[in-house]
């Protein structure tokens, strides 16, 4: 018998039934491109079965942005929704699936992608390292982190979208109270991409321990190089409680075990301490790589080096391990009593301390240096006000009596959209701005990067300040409508005009690259902002093997040593005959494993174990055809480094 | 038994002098931990099914085993015991050590105190 669900399998509705229209045209519009210039080939040999850092980052960088433009509409639904009191334009059940994908995307299929891409582009290339340790590993991270946002997001159309929040909280997402495939979606598409997260926290470990250049000590690293090192060790310690709680709820909705629900001894608020153990490290794996962009771009432009190396290390490692002992502020009103809540109150306001540190270390970094305002530092500027009204509005919700009037009102949203857009978004820009160059050979436009800045920064505030007020004045997340009289209102048009007001910033990006990808000013030197660390000594875009020469590192800054340093002529040795570069193969495993997962996944997620299992049968033969691979690697030859290198009039 | 194959060696760009050089032996120590682990789960799982014994004495010995299981995957998987170069894996493990025990005591503690005040 056919689960009854079966005959839901297409999603209906108006706005289901465009987005059906849209993905077949879009699909449609990319096979109709890729076979009339005859890329086919192309797209199979240069990226879906590249190994190369810098073109996973790239991917990342591009799903990221796709995922960015999924959650941005989401977020334009909801602020449609809320405009004006009683709207009916989102029911109440459409409404809880739109800001539960939208948490979801966010943070997981648009924050992390975007990070994990930009330390794939820039931080081998600080380490002067020539890939990461993995190769082979960076692009089964990338594909599972692909094909997991792939079947999340097939749950819009097929299926019906989970609805549980972002935070899919036990017993509301268990079986009993919400059947369906929805939430399964999410518990398959986060575990698959949870594969590839952790894969890549384990392999920019290795890489940064085992492959810095020769002469480059761990406090000689670049401050963006020291952030993914932190990073990723709170990624190898936080995501497996992850995996395990996404499998004891899968457990609990496919084969009806009792871990999370009301009866049979099952224990709902176990989940929520589960999730928030990986919930509060991870909004650090978020918040530290664009800590460490920040450090990089306000270094680079203030034509300074960092101000307080040791103390920017020493607090990140302190945040990375007070990370740990904080969980417990999302949910104060779960009601664990005073002890508990005072030590989690106290634990997170310690995390102030590091935090402003890196504050004060910033601005002494601009402290009398010579600002150059690029589109970048204009980001990295915005970021550190913007984040300090995060952060202080978040030690206020970690003061437990006061959180059980802030909790889970519009006064939370506006806390963590100001760390987490005013933070990670706008590192993220900054970074994309600043590594651009290196990306792709041509810098942004400079002008358009101003009104994508400041279109954006502005409707940013527009959009959350007024939310602070709102949630003082009552107003709860996750309600859909609110009826009048009530005074918010007034606020909740002004925050929906600030919303297509972000919208309007991110089409100034689009053209932005479109434009630039034609006019822009194209870099030749690989040294597009007179940069300081070791990504800005070779040409933009880098070889594939980054550097014909590993380079020998005297020091921090070793770019700006190696231009302007006390240790230039140790730099100006007599360049070494070139040598044979040892290089691994790329290969089409880890895009066809990943679609296997993904073909296995969707099975279990509609309980149809044949399908499940079958998929999961091929994953195993790929893992079993790669153990028994011998033929792995390849040397690039001296003259094909020549003519490279040639080419790029570096000879 | 690390194959050289998921390892990038491009670091020193040196040629090997025979990339088949490394010696192949039989991985005993793998095989083992492999049944090692394998048994200890199902010991785990077969106590809470049984309930042959008291509750606390099931917590005590699943407990008793998770430490076995984790000298196992320590010892037989995760080569704590060779090292090349500074031994930056001790830090990790401290690290490890600090992260295990917050997340289990800490939520021994919550959920007990939880239960405590709400029942």
């Amino acid at each position: 018998m056919l689960p009854h669900y079966f005959n839901h399998l297409f999603v209906t509705g108006t706005d289901i039934y465009i987005a059906d229209v849209l993905i077949i045209l879009t699909s449609l519009g990319i096979v109709g491109v890729l076979t009339y210039f005859k890329k086919w080939k192309w797209l199979w040999r240069e990226w879906l079965t590249t190994v190369d850092h810098k073109k996973i980052g790239i991917m990342y960088i591009i799903a990221a942005t796709a995922m960015f433009f999924r959650g941005g509409m989401d977020g334009l639904m909801m602020r449609t929704q809320l405009a004006v009191p009683n709207n009916h334009f989102l029911g109440a059940e459409h409404y809880d699936q739109v800001f539960t994908t939208h948490g979801t995307i966010m943070i997981l299929f648009m924050a992390m992608p975007y990070l994990i891409g930009l330390i794939n582009v820039a931080m081998p290339l600080q380490i002067g390292a020539r890939d990461v340790a993995f190769p082979y590993l960076n692009a089964i991270s990338f594909w599972t982190f692909f094909f997991g946002a792939m079947l999340f997001n097939l749950s819009f159309v097929i299926g019906g979208s989970p609805d549980a929040g972002w935070t899919s909280y036990a017993p509301l997402a268990g079986p009993t109270f919400d059947p369906g495939p929805g939430e399964n979606y999410y518990l398959f598409g986060l575990n698959l991409a949870g594969i590839g997260t952790l894969a890549s926290g384990i392999n920019f470990l290795v890489t940064i321990i085992k492959m810095r250049a020769p002469g480059m000590k761990l406090m000689d690293m670049p401050m963006f190089t020291w952030s993914t090192l932190i990073t990723s060790i709170l990624i190898i310690f936080a995501f497996p409680v992850l995996t395990v709680a996404l499998s004891l709820l899968t457990f609990d909705r496919l084969f009806g075990s009792h871990i999370f629900s009301m009866t049979h001894g099952g224990m709902p608020m176990m989940w929520v301490n589960l999730f928030w153990i990986w919930g509060h490290p991870e909004v650090y794996i978020v918040i530290l790589p664009a800590f460490g962009i920040l450090s990089e771009v306000i270094s680079t432009f203030s034509g300074k080096k960092l101000f307080g190396y040791s103390a920017m290390v020493g607090s990140m490692v302190a945040i990375a391990f007070l990370s740990f002992t904080v969980w417990v502020h999302h949910f104060f009103t779960m009601g664990a009593g005073p002890a508990v809540n005072s030590f989690f109150g106290v634990s997170t306001m310690l995390i102030a301390i590091p935090t402003g540190v890196k504050v004060f270390n910033w601005i002494f970094t601009m402290y009398r240096g010579k600002i150059r305002f690029t589109t970048a530092m204009l980001w990295a500027l915005a970021f550190i006000p913007t984040f300090v009204v995060g952060g202080m509005t978040g030690v206020m919700l970690a003061v437990a009596p006061a959180d059980y009037q802030y909790h889970n009102s519009y006064f939370l949203i506006a806390h963590f959209h100001y760390t987490l857009i005013g933070g990670t978004v706008f590192g993220v820009f900054a970074g994309l701005y600043y590594w651009w160059p290196k990306m792709f050979g041509f810098k942004l436009n400079e002008r358009l990067g101003r009104w994508n800045f400041w279109t954006f920064i502005i409707s940013f505030n527009v959009t959350f300040l007024p939310m602070f007020l709102l949630g003082l004045m009552g107003m709860t997340r996750r309600m859909y409508t609110y009826p009048p009289g009530l005074g918010w209102s007034h606020l909740n048009m002004i925050e929906t005009v600030g919303a297509f007001g972000q919208a309007i910033g991110m089409m100034f990006l689009a053209v932005n690259i479109v434009w630039s990808i034609k006019y822009g000013e194209r870099d030749v030197t690989g040294d597009a902002w007179d940069g300081r660390a070791l990504e800005w000594s070779t040409t933009s875009p880098a070889p594939e093997y980054n550097f014909a020469h590993v380079p020998v590192v005297y020091g921090r800054d070793a770019f700006w040593d190696m231009k302007y340093g006390k240790n230039r002529e140790k730099y100006q040795v007599k360049a070494k005959p070139y040598r044979p570069i040892h290089m691994p193969n790329n290969s089409g495993r880890p895009f066809l494993m990943s679609l296997a997962f993904f073909i296995s996944f969707w099975g279990f997620v509609f309980k149809w174990y044949l399908v499940g299992g079958l998929g999961l049968a091929a994953v195993f033969v790929f893992m079993y055809l790669r153990s028994f691979e011998y033929d792995t690697d390849h040397y690039i030859s001296v003259e094909e480094i020549e003519h490279t290198e040639a080419a790029a009039g570096r000879l | 038994m690390t194959t050289h194959s998921d390892v990038n060696p491009s670091h020193g760009a040196t040629l090997p002098s025979d990339p088949k050089a490394h010696h192949e032996t039989f991985p005993w120590k793998h095989i083992l931990g492999f049944v090692l682990s394998l048994v200890l789960t199902f010991a785990a799982l077969g106590l809470v099914l049984s309930a042959a014994l008291p509750l606390t004495a099931v917590i005590v010995s699943i407990v008793v085993l998770a430490v076995l299981q984790l000298l196992v995957q320590l010892l037989l998987f995760m080569h704590l015991t060779e090292r090349h170069g500074p031994a930056t894996h001790v830090l990790t493990l401290v690290f490890g050590f600090f992260v295990a025990f917050t997340i289990v005591a800490g939520s021994a503690w919550i959920m007990f105190t939880f239960h405590a005040t709400v029942a």
